[in-house]
């Protein structure tokens, strides 16, 4: 089993308001089969061990499908692996001896609550502000029942896989949630059970958006390369017009 | 009236809002860029076509279509430059830095766009300075600069852009300026069609290559002037 040492460049910070630094540490003898969470798993089971204060970062399913996972590895949200999620890395994709700089999802609408977990709930509260549909409750209405062209269901159902897990803000120069709002906003508005609450939508997931403090879109993309889920930036001009045109019919009804 | 300003207010307010002013002051400033190249690049064609060009400028609509044009290119850029320097601002607020870069796919055009922006700016203060207010010059001497053309009174804007080019400070400026306005629309030509919501996974190459396409058109074209003045190619 061939196993690699590594130096690791780590964010520890004890709480919101500390001060934060880069830790230096060794990782010996992880085995390239380890992912890049279980890296850390055995790193913090050596610290534990000599009664140290483990390295704390955010993960649930480590099947790369739940969008809990966070990380960012030497400058890459979620490395440079091309639509993989963090606990989807593994270490045969480094070399031993590499220094890796492991650092949060940086942005000021992501503040770090300690060293490497953040607060994202930004983005639930720009999904409370529109990102659903109002419906019936009761039984489930039955598949099919909504005829949907085929093409627009792909549509829908591509922008649908975004798992909010914030790299697009993390890799923007700008911290913009652009990428993360146009794909929550298009999976709706693309299906008929959107359309009713489409323009109300937009306005208020733009709204709340600016209100969290993210930057604005300056459409340098870095957002797509980082998209563990390879969500397209086509949903930003799409937001992009549907905002235009929303902020149109609103004036109307204004007047 | 109320609720209109109420709309324009919270228009501008929002981030997309105010990158869609951006987009259409961009789009109004290219389109007139490509403008004025095609009117200048008849200095090749000749002192008369050059001057009797200017001529038309000055008098079309009786004279006010100067100023139309004036006025709407100066509402443009102001819309344009403090809607781009304020989103600049809120940027930089709401980012952080890594300590590792980890750039994908920035352009390089993209990251310095406020700097070629605020560049051109500055040029575009001189150029008007120089060549429409024509101050510390002697550009609005009647003396020198007066001719009859076709039987009228004229501006001999052509022996004043060769004077004024003949100069290398003022041609070096204009050819830095001129350079950093090519990188400037290579990133800005492509970002009007996304941020006006005109750009689809299909037309994103076309779109890109066009820009780079406008952008070196814009910088041939421009730079060829100054250039061919101080060649004594134009004399």
């Amino acid at each position: 089993m061939s196993t690699l040492n590594l130096t690791l460049k780590i964010w520890r910070q004890a709480g919101p308001e500390a001060e934060g630094k880069i830790e230096t540490r060794k990782a010996q003898n992880i085995p390239i089969e380890a992912s890049f969470l279980e890296m850390l798993d055995i790193v913090n089971q050596q610290i534990i061990e000599t009664g140290g204060d483990p390295i704390h970062f955010d993960h649930d399913c480590r099947e790369g499908i739940c969008g809990m996972c966070s990380l960012t590895i030497n400058g890459v949200p979620h490395s440079k692996e091309v639509g993989t999620t963090t606990c989807q890395v593994h270490m045969r994709k480094f070399n031993d001896g590499d220094t890796i700089f492991i650092e949060p999802f940086r942005a000021n609408a992501f503040p770090v609550l300690k060293d490497l977990v953040t607060d994202r709930t930004a983005f639930d509260r720009i999904i409370a502000s529109g990102g659903y549909i109002d419906v019936r409750t009761g039984s489930a209405p039955d598949a099919n029942s909504v005829p949907i062209p085929k093409e627009q269901a792909d549509w829908a159902f591509d922008a649908a896989t975004c798992i909010g897990c914030g790299a697009c803000v993390a890799s923007c120069k700008n911290s913009s949630a652009m990428l993360f709002v146009s794909a929550k906003a298009a999976h709706l508005n693309s299906l008929p059970q959107g359309q009713p609450e489409k323009d109300k939508r937009v306005l208020s997931m733009v709204r709340q958006m600016d209100a969290e403090g993210f930057g604005n879109c300056t459409n340098q993309y870095e957002c797509e390369a980082a998209c563990p889920k390879l969500i397209s930036a086509d949903n930003i001009a799409k937001l992009n017009r549907d905002f235009a045109i929303a902020s149109v019919k609103e004036a109307v009804a204004m007047v | 009236m109320n609720s209109s300003l109420q709309f324009i207010s919270t228009f501008w307010s929002s981030s997309i809002g105010k990158k869609i002013v951006v987009a259409i002051t961009g789009l109004i400033l290219t389109l007139f860029l490509a403008g004025h190249l095609s009117g200048n690049m008849l200095i090749f064609v000749g002192e008369h076509a050059f001057n009797e060009y200017a001529y038309f400028l000055h008098h079309m609509l009786h004279g006010a279509g100067v100023w139309i044009a004036r006025i709407v290119l100066l509402t443009a850029l102001v819309l344009h430059v403090v809607g781009t320097v304020q989103l600049t601002k809120m940027n930089r607020a709401a980012g952080q830095s890594y300590n590792t870069d980890g750039t994908q796919r920035s352009s390089f055009s993209s990251k310095i766009m406020i700097w070629s922006g605020l560049t051109i700016l500055a040029f575009i203060v001189y150029h008007i300075l120089h060549y429409t207010a024509r101050v510390g010059n002697e550009f609005n001497n009647p003396e020198k600069y007066e001719i009859m053309l076709d039987g009228h009174v004229a501006h001999n804007a052509y022996k004043m852009v060769i004077d004024g080019f003949s100069w290398l400070p003022a041609s070096i400026f204009y050819i830095i300026a001129v350079t950093l306005l090519c990188s400037h629309l290579s990133h800005g030509v492509a970002s009007i069609f996304q941020t006006l919501g005109l750009r689809t996974n299909k037309t994103e190459k076309l779109i890109n290559t066009g820009a780079q396409v406008y952008s070196i058109l814009i910088w041939v074209g421009f730079v060829s002037i100054p250039v061919s003045v101080l060649l004594h190619l134009v004399k």
